[in-house]
Formats: C-alpha cells, sequence, structure tokens
C-alpha cells in the first residue's frame, strides 16, 4: 500500500503537466490530478495486474479532464470558429497557396530532440483557447471528433473547422520557429 | 468540382484526419496530391505533426 502511494505519486509532475496542457488553467489541472490521485488510490484493486502505471493513471486523468472541460463548456460555450482570416491569409482568391509549404527535411529526427517539444509547447500556447482546447482533446488525449464536439458544443463541420484551424497554425509556428531557423 | 484547390485541399487534408472522407474526395485529394507539392507537404507535416503530439503525450523526450 504504502509502496503503491509513493509510485502513485512519483507521477504527479507527469499527470500535472499533461493536465496543463489540456486545461490551461493551474487550478483546473491541480483539482483534476489531484482527484485522480485520489481515485488511483482508492481503486489500487483494479490496478493489480495491470504492467503500466502510467498509462492507468492517464486513463483515469482523461476522464477528470473531459468532466473539467464538460463544466467550462457549460459556463461558457464556444463561441462559432470562423477561419476566414486564416484561410485569406494563406491562400490567394483562387485558392492557391500564397507560400507553399516547404519540404521539411527529415522531420523525424526533430522528435529526438527535448528542444523541438519546447517549441512545439509554446506553439499550442499561442493557439486560441478553444481551438487548442479541441486539436488537444483530439491529438493529445484521442478523443473521437464526436465527443469533442459534444463536450464543447459545436457542430461536426465547426469541429473540423477548428482542428484544421490548429493544425493550419501549428504548422505555420514550427515552420517560422524551428524547421527555419 | 473535379479540380478542387489547394484551399479545399487543405481542408480535406485535415478532415482526413478525422473521419474517413468519401470515395469522391478521397480520388479528387489523389489527383491533386499528385501534383501539387505544396499541398503534398502540407499532408506530411500534418501527419507529422500528429506523431509529434503523440510522442508528447508520451511524457518520453
Amino acid at each position: 500500500m504504502e509502496d503503491f502511494r509513493k509510485r502513485v505519486e512519483a507521477e504527479r509532475p507527469y499527470l500535472l503537466r499533461y493536465a496543463g496542457r489540456q486545461l490551461r488553467d493551474r487550478d483546473a489541472a491541480e483539482d483534476a490530478v489531484q482527484e485522480t490521485l485520489l481515485a488511483a488510490l482508492a481503486g489500487e484493486a483494479a490496478f493489480a495486474g495491470r504492467s503500466n502505471l502510467r498509462t492507468w493513471l492517464t486513463g483515469i486523468l482523461k476522464h477528470k479532464i473531459i468532466d473539467a472541460i464538460r463544466r467550462a463548456s457549460r459556463e461558457s460555450p464556444a463561441p462559432d470558429p470562423d477561419s476566414a482570416d486564416l484561410d485569406a491569409a494563406l491562400f490567394d482568391q483562387s485558392g492557391h497557396w500564397v507560400d507553399p509549404p516547404p519540404a521539411w527535411p527529415d522531420p523525424d529526427a526533430s522528435l529526438e530532440q527535448s528542444q523541438f517539444f519546447a517549441v512545439l509547447e509554446q506553439c499550442l500556447g499561442r493557439l486560441p483557447a478553444k481551438t487548442a482546447q479541441a486539436f488537444l482533446m483530439r491529438e493529445h488525449m484521442g478523443c473521437e471528433t464526436g465527443e469533442i464536439c459534444k463536450e464543447l458544443g459545436l457542430t461536426a463541420t465547426h469541429c473540423w473547422v477548428l482542428l484544421y484551424r490548429a493544425r493550419a497554425a501549428l504548422r505555420e509556428c514550427l515552420q517560422a520557429n524551428w524547421f527555419q531557423r | 468540382m473535379i479540380f478542387p484547390s489547394c484551399k479545399e485541399v487543405s481542408h480535406l487534408v485535415s478532415q482526413g484526419l478525422d473521419r474517413r472522407l468519401g470515395f469522391a474526395d478521397r480520388v479528387r485529394l489523389r489527383v491533386h496530391l499528385a501534383i501539387c507539392d505544396g499541398c503534398t507537404n502540407f499532408k506530411r507535416q500534418m501527419e507529422f505533426l500528429r506523431r509529434a503530439v503523440r510522442k508528447l503525450e508520451s511524457g518520453n523526450f
């Protein structure tokens, strides 16, 4: 029991980073992690036999994060996303790229560098809140689009627009701050 | 339109990561990507972004 508690506590920093990225609110992230740790300690028996503690804890945390997102969305519903500005910056009137994306030589080599992930986190931090939330629910937590739309109170089309906007903005940010250095 | 613009293709590429595109959209994408380097790079970079965020999620970097 004592050993299990220590192992669970040791995952707190990882879980806090995870929740902070997704919720962008230190207090909300702390709450979600605290609830997760309490649920984990109460449910030690449910962990028995599973090999990866971090994966198990992250699974619990995802539910707590989605609860927090649901509460927040009820208080301030997402505004209708509008990608017209972004499209106007990226494409000319006939729909051609203003600056066609150049190839990134060996991008996967970046995945071995911790500095790359620092830049990626900065780029994520620059996204508008709802856009970042939808994107991270999709790519970070692995939610299906249907679940994201439901929790954020968006139509499927609006969801796709938000995800597109996040991806295109992140591409621009990585282009400018990492691949073009 | 049989020949979509880069703008339309970039939206389809992103949606292709979130839902299964219809047959007609898949054909239009393939035809466009075969002749457009900018959109091909965009598509590869979208797939890279997915790998990068998965790795960020794992915390192993």
